[in-house]
């Protein structure tokens, strides 16, 4: 497969005109997402899903920008979801702030543990062994059904929200724009961390880990830095999939998952924080309606298409945003991603 | 003459050091001490064990036998980032550089690694050390492509960025292997009066390897002659390159 992550895509594009039509469009896009439940209220469930799983794109999107691919981080989407759903089966009520918390502390824990052990590898060994260990999980919970519901899976209760308890309505409400906040925050903190020192010594690994050595760096340690941000990114991605659908189950670390992750971030962009989101919200509605009127053939449709992305616009939707708006980068000028983030 | 660091004992001092690739010796019973605020040229034929001498100083091989200290310190067992951390620098023959970053953002990180940056919210662009890196590049001649990306860059601007990178650490020792390699002949000497002169600059202990003997009589204060895995001669320059054996063996029949 071509190296896809080895053009510097929007996120990383010098400031100046374009910039601030991006900036604009992405502004207009969070209200059009924002007003969904008014202006298209059967098209909320889909959208929170695609919010959910593009926050856990951007945890695939954080490696693919050290030149490193998972194929297992379901593992961390998945036990974020199950630890809220093991928080509201034995502390029935309690807080939606909570359970957030919980499963993304869940995921950071395990990101770190797993982490310790994957960033000893690189390239299809970093990717494979991620695998494994998400494999690993996902035998647990269907093996261990009378902990994990097996492949049934465990409901997740409603939570409370600050301390009330809501109806369904407002409840998926609450989780909707809880998504688009989340989404808007971390998006942000991704952007301005890619741009910060720490985020750029980590983009270093992808290109010379021998200088970092010589640079009084531990690569593995800055591996593992950026390996557990992607943890918690995918431990909250999960987290409001289950909250949304208020079941969780083994499906949730399933291999497809994290390749589907992998997938939307080629997608949008690889290594682009914006492509992650809007690779997730295209993915989700090209599924869910190609699935309605081509059947079985709409893995067919995502799959040529992927073909056509990798082979002629390996910047992905973003990289073809850029051209239609005429931002191209220009030799010589490439800025960091800290121009960006100013 | 010998200058010593402070403390009276050499900055890097080897002992003993054995090293063997199959059935190759590499370094073969090395023993020598760096005097520090000198700068010392390596030279000889290939595969005499110059790099590879490199490579033991700043940990990236570990010697079969024999140890490595610097000021007193045994470092022969810690990684290079260690003995990065304890002032010596390394810039290679072949830059060793973030191909997709600018060259202001490659001393950039230099400097943060260096002072241990870890503030996620702050840009890179934006830490205080930036007007020290401008300098730094200005200082290797190179200000006019701060901001263009290092594949860009013409090889001899690689190999002052690579060496800028290194100084960005503010090192007390710095090993080059091959400063002038890759350089045309014509902008050689340039290179080295730039290097030289940011090396002066920073109060840096050089350690380089050369096969350029008119580079090694201009810019070295000492020079020692490798050869089999060993130190066969050390002296001046003026002493070392008229001499017989070296005039044989090193500079070959074309300049005797």
């Amino acid at each position: 497969m071509r190296d896809t992550t080895r053009h510097p895509t929007s996120d990383s594009a010098k400031p100046g005109a374009m910039p601030s039509i991006r900036a604009i469009l992405t502004l207009l896009g969070i209200l059009l997402l924002a007003a969904v439940p008014f202006i298209a209220p059967s098209m909320q469930l889909l959208i929170n899903l695609a919010l959910a799983k593009g926050l856990a794109v951007l945890g695939v999107t954080v490696l693919l920008r050290a030149g490193q691919v998972s194929f297992g981080h379901a593992l961390f989407f998945g036990i974020s979801a199950y630890v809220g759903a093991f928080l509201m089966a034995s502390l029935p009520g309690a807080d939606l702030i909570l359970v957030l918390v919980a499963g993304v502390g869940g995921a950071v824990v395990s990101g770190l543990l797993v982490g310790l052990f994957v960033v000893r590898y690189r390239g299809i060994f970093f990717g494979m062994l991620n695998l494994a260990f998400s494999m690993i999980f996902w035998s647990i919970l269907e093996k261990f059904y009378h902990v994990t519901g097996g492949a049934d899976g465990i409901r997740l209760a409603r939570p409370s929200v600050l301390g009330m308890a809501m109806e369904r309505a407002g409840f998926e409400a609450v989780i909707f724009y809880l998504s688009i906040v989340l989404m808007v925050v971390l998006g942000w903190f991704t952007l301005r961390w890619f741009a910060s020192p720490v985020g750029q010594i980590f983009q270093t690994i992808k290109t010379n880990e021998t200088r970092l050595e010589y640079l009084g760096l531990s690569p593995r340690r800055v591996l593992l830095s950026g390996y557990v941000l992607s943890a918690a990114l995918c431990g909250v991605g999960g987290s409001l999939m289950a909250l949304t659908q208020g079941v969780v189950t083994p499906e949730y670390v399933w291999w497809v998952r994290s390749a589907e992750m992998v997938f939307i971030a080629v997608l949008g962009g690889a290594g682009s924080v914006r492509g992650a989101f809007i690779g997730a919200l295209i993915y989700e509605v090209v599924r869910i309606y190609a699935s309605a009127f081509a059947g079985d053939i709409w893995q067919l449709l995502l799959g040529s298409f992927l073909l056509v992305i990798i082979l002629f616009a390996p910047g992905g939707i973003m990289g073809i945003a850029d051209t239609l708006i005429g931002h191209r980068k220009k030799s010589g000028q490439r800025a960091a991603t800290a121009e960006e983030a100013k | 003459m010998s200058a010593t660091s402070t403390s009276g004992t050499p900055l890097l001092e080897t002992r003993d050091l054995v090293i063997r690739f199959g059935g190759v010796t590499a370094a073969d019973n090395v023993s020598m001490q760096i005097e520090a605020w000198r700068n010392l040229a390596i030279i000889g034929p290939n595969g005499a064990g110059k790099t590879t001498f490199l490579n033991i100083c700043t940990g990236w091989l570990k010697p079969q036998q024999g140890k490595v200290f610097l000021e007193g310190e045994d470092i022969s067992a810690l990684p290079p980032r260690k003995i990065v951390r304890r002032g010596v620098a390394r810039a290679f023959q072949i830059p060793q550089l973030f191909t997709e970053h600018t060259a202001l953002e490659n001393l950039l990180i230099s400097a943060a690694a260096r002072e241990g940056l870890r503030n996620p919210l702050q840009s890179l662009h934006r830490i205080r050390q930036r007007d020290e890196m401008m300098h730094l590049l200005d200082l290797v001649n190179c200000a006019d492509v701060a901001d263009r990306v290092v594949v860009e860059l013409s090889e001899g601007q690689r190999k002052l960025i690579d060496i800028a990178v290194a100084l960005a650490l503010k090192p007390r020792l710095l090993l080059m292997d091959e400063p002038t390699s890759g350089v045309a002949s014509s902008q050689k000497h340039e290179v080295m009066e730039i290097l030289v002169g940011a090396l002066a600059e920073a109060g840096v202990t050089s350690v380089f390897v050369e096969h350029d003997m008119g580079i090694v009589s201009r810019y070295a204060d000492e020079v020692a002659v490798w050869n089999a895995g060993n130190v066969q001669l050390r002296g001046t320059p003026e002493e070392i390159l008229e001499h017989p054996d070296v005039i044989r063996d090193v500079i070959g029949e074309e300049v005797a």
